[in-house]
């Protein structure tokens, strides 16, 4: 029986297409030029944030005593009080999400190339949406607290806002993806610019769209845990305070409350869009 | 003819009534909503005028000039604000790939083609948990456990980046054509030579486009992080909205949508190039 491995013939084999095998000399060197520029950064990076060892050992020493302070979980006489907050935070992502989208469709829908035809205005609407994108959930939470006071309302404005920026990007990219042939075969019977979006594209586009909607409640019903730590309303500045002063076991409590809330709607919106057949957006 | 007319209805009928019940839970669970956190569109309307002058107020200097007209005046504070936005940015880099590499070491572990099934649920229950808790609450509680500052902000930046992306990475390697891991392993190469000359090769490249997309994603979060005091620009924010500093609202807002633009652009020619190359 021959051996598994030759290593006369592998050397051979080397030596007729080690040229196929290895990478270039220049191509090597870099790559291995930015990963020593990666990792200078990171460790300039480490030493700017102030890393140290011992700093890393006191701190995970007080996170473990925190640790042992949060068990049990335990609301303490609050229970009401968390569970409405939390009730709040539910509602305010779904009215922030409705608000938004209801805003964004029709301003997504100058913005698709393929129903709108003049370029500066969609380019315009493009840029807006992205501006309004770029900035986080929180900020513009703060934002609105000034203009309209504390509460849920500012909680629901900024919700609204973000997602507005985001829709508007999503709902056009979905409406610029539409098949084309249909609107054709309307237009080709007669049918009026209306009736070829009507008819045409906004049955493509619809499932899609709330399958979006839906998956953005999901996700916003986890921003709006947070919003609250700015004084937006909802479970987030409960949560803040308890954390600021250490009430260790309603932390804990709050905390698993938030999880089981997010999975639980999780669960009955990846059903729900399922059921829809809209697809998840990237 | 009639009866597949008959039938037709039927089906269109039924699929109105659905629609039409759906429609109407929905209505219920808006109406409960606002009735609950108390959304009075008539305040709002009523507050329409307070609320554009906040927001004209934030495009004005203390002059009563629009910004636009004299730059200088409006980014008074640039070199302090930029210094800011570069520990932001390093924040976010450091948090990334601290992250990167943390959902790097876990998702092998997650990936139910490589590990024992005690090992994955371990895994899978630790990288949900690290994801699902907002990187905010994990702020909130670092800068109690290690202090003020921008540490606090990376390390809850890298625990959120390591939840998120190993269970993204995790996705990539179970997809992975196994033949190759089989080959290795028939040769008689252990389970870290079978990841590294079977696995990575197949999901390096798609490992570093979740990480792009992450640090674009990552600046975002710790342009907030100085919120509750994990450093980055948020503080600054913080202090000019509290304050009523109007300008420096926008001209703050407008350094951090310009970053996250660049930011966008950068990595969007890198995926390209990433695509291209791998």
């Amino acid at each position: 029986m021959s051996r598994l491995f030759d290593p006369e013939a592998f050397d051979q084999a080397v030596s007729r297409h080690g040229s196929m095998m290895r990478l270039g000399d220049v191509n090597r060197r870099y790559i291995a030029g930015i990963a020593a520029f990666a990792f200078a950064l990171l460790c300039f990076g480490l030493v700017e944030a102030e890393f140290s060892i011992a700093r890393m050992i006191a701190g995970a020493t007080r996170l473990g005593d925190f640790a042992v302070l949060m068990m049990p979980p335990d609301p303490g006489k609050n229970l009401q009080l968390y569970v409405f907050a939390m009730i709040d935070t539910l509602g305010i992502a779904l009215l922030g999400t409705l608000i938004a989208a209801i805003f964004a469709f029709p301003l997504a829908v100058i913005a698709s190339r393929n129903v709108f035809p003049i370029w500066f205005v969609r380019f315009f609407l493009r840029r807006s949406f992205d501006t309004v994108r770029g900035v986080e959930t929180l900020i513009w939470a703060l934002i609105w607290i000034s203009a309209v006071g504390m509460g849920p309302f500012a909680g629901v404005l900024a919700m609204a806002t973000a997602d507005f920026g985001a829709f508007g990007k999503l709902f056009s990219e979905t409406i610029e993806t539409a098949d084309q042939r249909p609107v054709e075969g309307i237009r080709s019977t007669g049918g009026t610019a209306a009736q070829e979006f009507r008819y045409g594209v906004l049955p493509q586009v619809m499932p899609v769209i709330a399958g979006q909607v839906l998956y953005y409640f999901e996700s916003n019903t986890r921003s709006a845990t947070i919003i609250g730590i700015v004084g937006a309303g909802g479970i987030g500045l409960h949560l803040s305070e308890l954390i600021r002063t250490l009430e260790w076991q309603h932390v804990s409590f709050v905390v698993l409350m938030i999880l089981v809330v997010v999975a639980a709607i999780d669960f009955v919106s990846s059903r729900l869009r399922q059921m829809i057949g809209g697809q998840k957006p990237i | 003819m009639a009866p597949l007319l008959a039938a037709y209805g039927h089906a269109v009928a039924r699929r109105r009534l659905r629609f039409a019940l759906s429609a109407l839970i929905l209505g219920l669970c808006i109406a409960f909503a606002a009735w609950w956190v108390r959304f009075d569109v008539f305040l709002l309307v009523s507050r329409i005028g307070s609320i554009s002058s906040y927001f004209s107020r934030l495009v004005h200097l203390d002059t009563g000039a629009l910004v636009f007209t004299d730059p200088a005046d409006w980014f008074w504070g640039f070199t302090p604000w930029i210094k800011k936005l570069g520990e932001t940015l390093l924040i976010a880099y450091v948090g990334t790939v601290l992250g990167v590499l943390g959902g790097f070491c876990l998702c092998f572990m997650a990936a139910s083609n490589l590990s024992g099934s005690r090992t994955r649920w371990f895994t899978r229950r630790f990288l949900e948990f690290c994801r699902t808790v907002p990187e905010i609450v994990f702020a909130l509680i670092f800068v109690l456990a290690f202090g003020l500052g921008p540490m606090a902000g990376v390390l809850a930046l890298t625990i959120h980046t390591m939840g998120s992306l190993g269970k993204l990475f995790t996705e990539i390697v179970e997809n992975i054509d196994m033949k190759p891991v089989d080959g290795i392993i028939s040769a008689g190469g252990s389970w870290t030579q079978s990841i590294r000359y079977a696995v990575l090769p197949q999901v390096l490249s798609g490992l570093a486009t979740y990480g792009l997309l992450r640090f674009e994603m990552n600046f975002r979060g710790s342009s907030i992080m100085g919120f509750v005091g994990a450093g980055g620009i948020g503080q600054e924010l913080l202090i000019s909205v509290r304050k009523f500093y109007y300008s420096d609202v926008s001209a703050i807002l407008v350094m951090i949508i310009v970053t996250v633009f660049i930011l966008d652009i950068l990595t969007a020619r890198l995926l390209k190039r990433l695509s291209a190359g791998g």
